[in-house]
Parts: structure tokens; sequence; C-alpha cells
């Protein structure tokens, strides 16, 4: 599998965020993107994400699922965390899991106990802290297998713990085939990465 | 149709916990027809004559109630970027908030319609027929809505330009409910066409609805 990009652009409220951004990703490769504040970087993710349109250039993933589009083969883990505060914990990620496509009954503790929140399962959402919706939002990703990831700033709120979990979650997708698109600005915890920085032009 | 299933079961369960709207619409309902016999006097004929057209004007207000934070909260928590993003299209996910949301206002409003007619001197055979106009009538309102909810996302205080902008679009609905029930009560013109015509814009709101309101979130994203 293979996603690539060539000469993107987007527009935004009539001005140019970002142009003729080319990279690809490989099976089980990483791309970081960098740069500064107000550069792209979420608008980029978005944009894989199929949440805003591309106003010129290609972006196609080939030698996934023959008729999916890139959207319904991603996963997108933004800064807000879609965690309902009025369902339990179980009930949030079973919600997701059987609408982005997971096998109907899977059971969901592997991936509650992938991200440490096995034992808050019954527990309803509000009285989570960041991090723990931030976890509960990454074990989406866990419990639906998706190829590409597009993660934007997945340590923020993460105590160091979570972030090693999270290092070890991408790992296992990268060695799976998995790749991940992430924007960041210091160390998320992957081994070997590509670099994409914007804003330079 | 897993999906479609999830995102209306969860959305019936936000609406009946804490926070969710479920009975809100039909407490307003209940008070806005049990206020309307004060302002209006004792006369016990004009209250049967007009009756009708309260219940569905209270209604029509009740069913907007709960309508404008229907897509703005998914916006606010970023679970609409996620709706986005699954095999099944918007517009059937908008389907399935709007059944939701339909089952959890709507419904209970027509529920307890009969035992208000004790407040408007209106007989309970005349209320179940009131309450049949309803049930053909308020998914017309709630799908109506949907366009207006979506336009109002990206607005913070979007309840009252929801208001504005769906209103006058219920206008067909209203007469038709309204002519309805009253054929039914008083006669003597015949009670099918207009019922016939209120199932009509029920069953043409139900499909232009949702495609109205998704092509209106697609817009919002940019």
């Amino acid at each position: 599998m293979q996603l690539r990009s060539e000469n993107l652009t987007c527009e935004r409220g009539g001005r140019t965020v970002f142009a003729g951004v080319n990279f690809t990703v490989d099976s089980g490769a990483a791309l970081v993107v960098t740069g500064r504040n107000g550069a792209g970087k979420s608008t980029l993710l978005r944009v894989l994400a199929g949440l805003l349109r591309i106003a010129s250039g290609r972006l196609e993933l080939t030698g996934g699922a023959n008729e999916a589009t890139l959207p319904e083969q991603a996963h997108y883990l933004g800064h807000l965390d879609a965690v309902k505060p009025s369902l339990s914990v179980r009930e949030n990620l079973t919600f997701w899991a059987s609408y982005l496509g997971a096998p109907h009954g899977a059971p969901m503790d592997p991936a509650l106990d992938a991200v440490g929140l096995g034992h808050l399962a019954d527990l309803p959402a509000a009285y989570l802290s960041a991090g723990q919706k931030r976890r509960l939002s990454i074990a989406r990703l866990v419990a639906v297998k998706r190829p590409v990831w597009l993660l934007d700033e997945p340590t923020s709120a993460l105590d160091s713990q979570s972030q090693d979990r999270l290092a070890a979650l991408m790992a296992d997708h990268r060695a799976t085939g998995g790749m991940i698109v992430a924007a960041a600005h210091g160390p998320i915890g992957l081994e070997s990465f590509s670099e994409l920085k914007m804003g330079q032009s | 149709m897993t999906a479609f299933l999830a995102l209306l079961t969860r959305d019936m369960r936000l609406a009946v916990r804490v926070g969710g709207g479920a009975l809100i619409g039909a407490l307003f309902y209940l008070i806005v027809v049990v206020m309307m016999p004060f302002a209006i006097g004792p006369d016990l004929n004009l209250l049967g004559r007009i009756g009708p057209a309260i219940l569905w004007l209270g209604a029509l207000l009740a069913s907007l109630l709960a309508l404008d934070r229907l897509f703005a909260t998914d916006n606010d928590d970023g679970s609409l970027d996620l709706l986005m993003m699954s095999a099944m299209p918007l517009e059937l996910a908008v389907v399935a908030k709007g059944i939701a949301h339909w089952l959890t206002t709507a419904l209970p409003l027509i529920v307890i319609t009969p035992v208000l007619g004790l407040m408007l001197n209106v007989d309970l055979p005349a209320m179940g027929w009131v309450a049949l106009t309803l049930l053909a009538g308020t998914p017309a309102l709630t799908f109506i809505g949907l366009i207006g909810a979506a336009l109002s996302v990206a607005l913070r205080r979007g309840g009252l330009l929801l208001a504005i902008l769906v209103l006058p679009l219920t206008i067909p609905v209203l007469i038709f409910g309204v002519s309805a029930a009253n054929a039914a009560i008083v006669g003597p013109a015949p009670f099918g066409p207009p019922f016939t015509i209120l199932c009509a814009l029920s069953l043409a709101s139900l499909v232009l609805g949702p495609f109205a309101a998704a092509a209106v979130l697609r817009q919002g994203q940019e």
C-alpha cells in the first residue's frame, strides 16, 4: 500500500494555506509533519481525512481495499476527542467501533486494556480526565482496523506512561503494514520516520 | 446497517440520559396547551373550535425546541468529523439522527395529546384524530428542521436563527395538519385529501431533508 500526494494545494477562505505539498508514505512507514503554528499541519491532516476539499493536486491511496476511499480507510485523531460525557467508556467505544465498521459483536475489552482504561469501562465518560479521554479516543484506532492513521499531536494531554503505550500501539500498527501521518511539535515516540516541513515556500 | 442502528441507538441513549432533551419538547407542549385556556377564557365552544390549531402550533414549536443542538453537539466535540469518515453516506447518518430525534421528541408529544383534550373541550375520539394527524405530520417538521439544524451548526446561539429559517417552511404542514384535524372533528370537508397531502409532505421531506442537511454539513466543514 502507498499513500501519495502530488502538488497538493489547499485554500481556506480565499487564502492559500499550503501549496505544492509532495510526499509518499509506504506500508509500515511514518511521516511526521512539522512546522510553526499556522503552517497548515492540521489542515493537511484534515485534507487527508477528506474533511476539507483539495484545491488542486492529487492524493491517492493505492493497493488498499478496492472501492473504499481514503477517508474510509483512515483513522483521524484530531484535537477533539469525540467522547460523549453521558455515555459510559464502553458505550462510547462500542458506538464508534460499530459505526466505523468493526465486525458485529467484537469485544471492546482488548482495545480498552491496550490504552489502560479496562478498569474504568463502566464509568460515565464525564468523569474522565483530559488524558483519559484522549486515551479513549485512541482506543478507537485499536478497536477498528484501518490502514492509515492520521494523528494530530497525539501525545497532547498524555502522561509519559500513556505516551509509551501509544508508541507501542504505533509500532504494532506499522509492524502489521499500517501507515502513520502525524502532526507534531516534539518527538511522539516513533522509531523511524520521514519528516515533512510545512510553511517553507 | 450496523452503522445506521449504532448511530440511532446512540442518539436515543444520549437523548434520555442526563443533559439530553427527550422530554423537554413534550413538557413544553404540555405547558403551552395548558396555558391556552387561561388566556382565551372559559368559552368552551371557542376552545373546542380552535383546539386542534392550538395543539398543532404547540407541537410545531415543541419539535423545534431541541433541534438546534442536534448537529451542534456533534460538531463541538469532534464527532461530526468522524461521522463523515464512515463507509455509510452522511445522508443516511442524518436520517438516523432525524429518526432518533423524532422518536425521542415528537413521539412522546403525540402520546400525551389525547389527554390534553380535557383542557380544550375536545372529546376523546376527536383527540384520537388530532393525534393521528400529528403522527402523520410531525416527521415533516423534524426532517425540514434538520436543514435548519445543519445550518446553525457553525453559529453560536443558532436556535433563534433556526426558528426563523425553518418555521416559514413548515407553513404547508401546519395548514394541512389543522385542516385534516378540523375535517375529522367538525366536518363538513372530507378528511382524506388534507390528510393524504400531509402524508405526502412528510414523505417528501423525509427524502429532501437529509440530502439538503448533509450538503449543508459538508459545506460547513470548509
